[in-house]
């Protein structure tokens, strides 16, 4: 296996990282609020189908990016009305935005299905960007990339050096005490539950304008989910989920290399299976090893609060 | 005048009952805006989408087709939701006893018999238990979240399914196409109303919503599954044994989803194809909280989440628009069903001001 190979194969690792590195850091500050979100899948969807008719549209990527953050955050408010405000069961409403994320984007793709658009351009840096090997690897990539990484660095900043962080931290262990000292929870997670939407909107716009540059129904194929157990995995930790999305974009790409690598006798469907399975089992080690116990999951994940007037 | 928001001191039952019908009646007039937005005539659509399928003998029996694996899974579903066990995994469940039913079929394919069909059913169900028989013992042995294995295991089934009808299941004369032969009459459903598709599945729909019913309200395990969900504390006092409770209900939803799947495949499709349920094991949550977790609801709701499937056909034929209506009707019932639930246990209570600056 040549240089040229690996590196080739370390690109796409990270074109696979980022939509699950979006999806995960956003869900993972929802979650550190409180607030457990299982539409993560649906506002992708969303934000990919509405970031690829904007650019369409308008010919304008900056624009589609910038109207996926907003389809994603629009999505999480509806979540956030009927979670935080109406104090719905945030399980059962989670999937309805899933279920109504993918039938929105199917209808608002319908007409879109087989238009061409191009590729996120890379930002290339004079002279940087042109480097052997480090150049492609690192200087080589367009915004989203970056954003994912950058997003990821600023809220571990945030959430452990900032006192917002605190009190966002404080709103998902005890909210009834964090609501003692006069925080306002339902704000709070409002506001950590929109970021959850703007990232998603993000990790979609991702999928149709970059890994693969046109709408398909479904494209996210899961992605919201293997994003959500991203978070579990990470033990609620900004760095492990940059390194879980890591991993699983590795996972995602070696059944493509797999198969490339001439015929070894396993349908390509099977070697499909792969993330999936490798979510199952990540979620069982978890679940089960020596780390149980240790998982630090924020104690009010998933529990309405309503202040007492 | 103000409005004021107080928590009830018992839940309201005629609300719970009378939520669904608020959250359809909310649906309909958001679809009026949705097909004004579409660019279609909206009172036309709203009738095409909603009313249509009644006006003919075919549409209404294909409304019980439809309604047949909605209402099967949804029972399953509502037992599990009630003790907080989240299956989601239903679709996944659906494929593989498809997949199991189907085999036997093909199995058989020179045979003829009248025991072919209830062979099928058994490797449904067997199939379908014995795939949420993975997150059941991962959710009791090693505590992962049924959620997301339940979900991840669906994306496995139909990658599965695929694997098997471009292999070793595929039609030997069928052209290369992915698909498997045809199934025989002894391993066809029988049809329950003649020059239509509706076959035995829709009664036997009925009846596990009756059973259901008279497991959930009647029987000792139906008492835990309810104390369980609406009183987890009283249910660990009482000594109720969590585990099996998770067990039970993860397999009979499974058995059921893959009743359904082999009922599919052996009723409407008549062989394994790739794509065998247009989202059945995921509409069927919506079925299930429609219906109210609460099994004869469930029949209600079943036949008219059929109707948003038939609504979407009707609209894509007639009036040119996309299929994907269906998803979207789907989405706002359940979020409009979610919403209103805030009035069964709080109030709304107009009241007035209080004097101001005190």
């Amino acid at each position: 296996m040549g240089l040229d190979t690996i590196l080739a194969m370390l690109l796409t690792v990270i074109a696979a990282a980022t939509p699950l590195l979006l999806a995960a850091i956003g869900e993972l500050v929802s979650e550190k609020a409180g607030v457990l979100n299982l539409g993560v899948e649906g506002m992708m969807l969303v934000g990919a189908v509405i970031a690829f008719a904007t650019t369409v549209g308008t010919g304008s990527p900056a624009l589609g990016i910038l109207a996926a953050m907003i389809g994603g955050m629009v999505m999480a408010l509806a979540f956030g009305v009927l979670t935080l405000t109406l104090m719905a069961n945030q399980v059962a409403t989670g999937l309805a935005l899933t279920i109504f994320g993918i039938g929105l984007s199917s209808l608002i793709g319908a007409d879109y299905i087989g238009t061409p658009v191009d590729k996120l351009a890379s930002l290339s840096i004079p002279g940087l960007s042109d480097l052997p090997v480090i150049g492609p690897l690192i200087f080589g990539h367009d915004i989203l990339v970056y954003l994912s990484v950058a997003i990821t660095v600023a809220v571990a900043w945030f959430l452990k050096k900032t006192r917002a962080g605190l009190i966002l931290r404080a709103v998902g262990e005890s909210d009834l005490s964090a609501h003692s000292i006069g925080y306002d929870v339902i704000r709070v997670r409002y506001f950590a539950v929109l970021f959850g939407g703007l990232t998603a909107g993000l990790a979609g716009a991702y999928l149709s304008l970059s890994y693969t540059p046109m709408w398909v129904e479904g494209m996210t194929a899961g992605r919201g989910w293997i994003a959500l157990a991203l978070v579990a995995f990470a033990s609620w930790r900004p760095w492990r989920v940059l390194g879980g999305a890591y991993i699983f974009g590795g996972v995602t790409i070696l059944q493509l290399y797999l198969q490339g690598g001439g015929d070894i006798g396993i349908p390509a469907q099977v070697m499909n299976m792969l993330p999936y399975l490798a979510t199952i089992i990540v979620l069982t080690v978890i679940s089960a090893g020596p780390w149980r116990g240790r998982l630090d999951a924020p104690a009010c994940l998933g529990k309405p609060f309503r202040p007492a007037s | 005048m103000a409005l004021k928001i107080e928590a009830r001191r018992q839940i309201s039952t005629r609300m719970l009952y009378l939520t669904p019908f608020i959250a359809v009646a909310a649906t309909v007039v958001a679809g009026f805006f949705v097909f004004m937005i579409l660019g279609s005539d909206p009172v036309e659509s709203l009738y095409v989408f909603f009313l249509s399928p009644f006006e003919t003998k075919y549409g209404f029996s294909e409304l019980c087709v439809k309604a047949a694996p909605l209402i099967m899974i949804a029972i399953g579903l509502a037992l599990g939701y009630r003790a907080n066990i989240w299956n989601i995994g239903a679709e996944g469940q659906l494929t593989v006893g498809a997949v199991c039913g189907g085999a036997v079929a093909l199995a058989f394919w020179d045979e003829a018999g009248i025991y072919i069909l209830p062979l099928m059913a058994l490797a449904g169900l067997a199939g379908g238990a014995l795939y949420a028989a993975i997150p059941a013992f991962l959710k009791t042995r090693f505590n992962v979240n049924e959620i997301l294995t339940s979900l991840m295991l669906t994306y496995v089934a139909t990658l599965f399914l695929s694997v098997l009808v471009f292999g070793p299941l595929k039609d030997p004369q069928g052209y290369n196409f992915p698909q498997s032969r045809m199934f025989t009459d002894s391993a066809t459903l029988p049809i329950i109303w003649e020059e239509t598709r509706l076959h035995l599945g829709f009664v036997v729909a009925l009846a596990i919503a009756v059973a259901g019913w008279v497991l959930l309200s009647r029987s000792i395990i139906g008492f835990q599954i309810r104390t369980l969900g609406s009183a987890p504390a009283a249910a660990r006092y009482a000594g109720f044994d969590r585990t099996r409770l998770t067990w039970f209900c993860l397999m009979l939803t499974g058995a059921l989803a893959g009743l359904a799947g082999t009922f599919e495949v052996s009723g409407p499709i008549g062989q394994l194809v790739p794509n065998i349920s247009p989202g059945y094991g995921f509409t069927a949550i919506i079925v299930a909280f429609l219906g109210r977790l609460h099994p004869l609801g469930i029949i209600g709701s079943g036949m008219l989440m059929a109707l948003s499937y038939m609504g979407g056909e009707n609209a894509q034929i007639n009036l040119g628009l996309p299929q994907a209506v269906t998803g979207v009707f789907q989405g706002m019932l359940l979020f409009f069903l979610l919403a209103s639930d805030f009035l069964v246990r709080y109030r709304v209570r107009v009241v007035k001001p209080a004097v101001e600056g005190i």
